[in-house]
């Protein structure tokens, strides 16, 4: 893992004590709100539904034991004894006081965390795949890249007053699993014909209230001109990125607007320029960054563990879990697992802090010491041998957090809704909790296959419902909640927008439309194989509107 | 008949710990919505109104607002769903109840 240098300990911890005055001078009366308010939310503190909430970055995704043990002291000493993980790869405490915000950021600090990026019109938090550095697909690990954008935004004095938030997403396989292509700029690591590192550049994606599919505006970026090109993209949204209507600011509607040809000439013309410049990037800084990313040291194992066949024979709970929520290493006798933070029936990414901390405990037993956020609200241990997953898996059954759904139909993201977030149209947890309950047999999940659903609370789309095999939106409709149903959304390497479905549904009907959905595509589908979004990109529309509407 | 006004009541967050507040009787804050003053549109809301926006400068509370209430069974009780919530909290339960309620099911 990445490990702060001098400046960055030393500018955090600056940070913090600077936060601390802040917050005094706001208790004592020497700031009003209006002047707290920006200095607040540059550390992530947000006044909420029922309390603060203070968002803390995990730089894609990665968390060591240390800093997870320390989130869950954090949620037993400030907070009510639990965190929510959220899509954007990152920790939310719900209710902390704000006299007691300032001791917490210094207990980040000491950890080499804070809440910066994680709000404001800046360049948010660098989000990547979840599986990096692990994964049997993967080309180029995304880590050292999304490290180096990270030390490149972090207060970059010319992006601190973008005309909107941005936010950029990494990966480095074939497979997407960071969603590049609905971020501001996603960025697809890999290699051309001669074996350089290079990327492909899309820019424009977003979700939220215009929902678009970023557009590709370079195949190959070499490695060396990684910074000088996000620099000229952010150049070009900064200057000419509308600042006039909250709603039009993003940098999807300038490339949306001004076409993404002229923005990819603007964005090459500034590049030209700078290009050879100071952030060129140095081979030994790549060479010094990738080396915090190395592949731990795994032990040479055989590719199949006799262990664990043995042990998936007579225990099909065990068998079920590994099917699911492990995927394949790219060092033999390993594997990537997904604890899945989605028990039937829960809150999707709640973890208390005694889960927090038997996470840390199991991921320095058999993760070598590393455990991510995925954005899909999950933890993964990405670096587990075959050999320790029937013990990982009992460890696992013990505290509930051993549930065999990764990918299925209860694995549902969903954003706090209504019950939490102030900006919200209606509640998304109980929606989630209703219809993981609904669909919460095993054998029920495993028959429906592949199914990501993904639940907003209102339009800002923090759930990701645009981008859901089967999405739900939250709206309010003449004073009750209401849902709104789109299908045949993903956020994979074949992007695409769901498709609003027909009218919505009240918070009674909605799940009862979600099962005759999920009936009409297992009667529909040509065999077990074809998934739910496959099914769907055959079919369209018809046959689920049918079932849901009838011919009327 | 000309329907009654609708009663009003006053909410803010407490600015140390950012709780949900309501206006009580003589001046006071208190947590729960049954605890706060019904307050009749005119004169009395005005008068609450600039009490209230003095308590935020003089850093008690956070951003009063008015929200309308309806009275159900002699208890006041938010109009809005999103104010419901906001004065009996998340709807969910949450943390350790969570926990124990997942493990009775399983
Ligand atoms: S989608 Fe809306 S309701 Fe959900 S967290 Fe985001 S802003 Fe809040």
């Amino acid at each position: 893992m990445y490990r702060y240098d001098e400046f960055d300990q030393e500018f955090i911890g600056h940070r913090v004590a600077q936060f601390r005055d802040q917050v005094a001078r706001r208790l004592s009366g020497e700031i009003t709100e209006d002047q707290f308010k920006p200095l607040r939310l540059q550390n992530g503190v947000y006044l909420q539904l029922h309390a603060y909430m203070l968002r803390i970055a995990v730089p894609y995704g990665t968390l060591s034991p240390r800093q997870l043990r320390m989130l869950a002291h954090i949620a037993r000493k400030y907070d009510k004894g639990y965190g929510h993980f959220t899509t954007r790869q990152n920790l939310q405490f719900h209710w902390p006081a704000l006299k007691d915000i300032p001791d917490i950021l210094a207990d980040l600090a000491s950890v080499e965390m804070h809440g910066i990026q994680t709000s404001g019109n800046c360049i948010r938090n660098v989000t990547a795949d979840h599986f990096a550095g692990a994964a049997a697909d993967e080309i180029i690990d995304p880590r050292p890249y999304a490290e180096i954008l990270r030390q490149w935004s972090s207060l970059h004095p010319e992006f601190l007053f973008l005309p909107r938030k941005f936010k950029i997403a990494v990966t480095g396989a074939e497979r997407d699993r960071a969603a590049v292509q609905v971020h501001d700029i996603g960025l697809h690591a890999k290699r051309n014909e001669k074996g350089e590192i290079g990327f492909a550049v899309f820019v424009g994606g977003g979700l939220g209230r215009t929902p678009m599919i970023a557009h590709k505006i370079r195949d190959f970026l070499p490695e060396e001109d990684l910074l000088s090109y996000m620099e000229s993209i952010l150049r070009v949204y900064n200057l000419y990125g509308r600042r006039d209507n909250k709603y039009k600011a993003r940098i999807k509607i300038l490339v949306h607007e001004a076409g993404a040809e002229a923005i990819t000439r603007q964005v090459e013309e500034d590049f030209a320029r700078i290009k050879d410049s100071a952030l060129k990037l140095p081979e030994e800084e790549i060479h010094r960054i990738r080396a915090y990313f190395a592949l731990p040291d795994l032990p040479a194992r055989e590719a199949e563990s006799r262990k664990l066949s043995a042990a998936r024979v007579t225990d099909s709970a065990l068998d079920a879990w590994v099917r699911q929520n492990s995927v394949e290493h790219k060092v033999p006798g390993h594997v990537a697992v997904t604890v899945s933070l989605k028990p039937i029936g829960g809150t999707p990414g709640d973890a208390t802090h005694e889960q927090m901390d038997l996470l840390a405990d199991l991921a320095e037993r058999y993760s070598a010491s590393e455990a991510r956020v995925s954005h899909e609200q999950n933890i993964v241990f990405p670096h587990v041998a075959k050999d320790d997953l029937p013990e990982l898996f009992a460890e696992l059954q013990r505290s509930g957090l051993a549930t065999a759904n990764a990918g299925l139909i209860t694995d549902i993201i969903s954003c706090p809704g209504l019950d939490y977030c102030s900006l919200a149209n209606a509640r998304s947890i109980p929606v989630a909790q209703r219809i993981s309950e609904r669909f919460g047999a095993p054998e029920r999940q495993r028959l429906i296959g592949d199914l990501k659903i993904k639940i907003s609370g209102c339009i800002n789309a923090c759930g990701h419902h645009h981008v859901g095999h089967i999405g739900i939106l939250g709206v309010e409709k003449k004073g009750e909640e209401f849902y709104q149903i789109t299908l045949g959304g993903s956020g994979d390497e074949h992007t695409s927008i769901g498709e609003i479905i027909g009218r919505g549904f009240s918070s009674e009907e909605v799940v009862d439309a979600i099962e005759t959905i999920v009936d009409k595509y297992l009667e529909v589908r040509e065999r077990p194989e074809e998934t739910f979004l496959a099914t769907y990109r055959r079919l369209g529309q018809e046959p689920f509107k049918e079932a849901l509407y009838g011919d009327a | 008949m000309a329907a009654a006004a609708t009663p009003k009541m006053i909410t803010a967050n407490e600015l140390r710990d950012g709780y949900v507040v309501f206006l009580g009787p003589n001046g006071s804050w208190v947590r729960s919505v049954e605890a706060g003053q019904l307050l009749a549109e005119g004169p009395e809301l005005d008068q609450a109104k600039a009490y209230a926006q003095a308590q935020h400068d003089a850093r008690v509370v956070v951003e009063p607002y008015v929200i309308d209430i309806v009275v159900k069974d002699g208890v006041p009780v938010p109009e809005r769903l999103k104010e419901r919530i906001r004065a009996k909290g998340p709807t969910v339960d949450y943390g350790k109840d969570e926990v124990a309620r997942l493990g009775r099911a399983s």
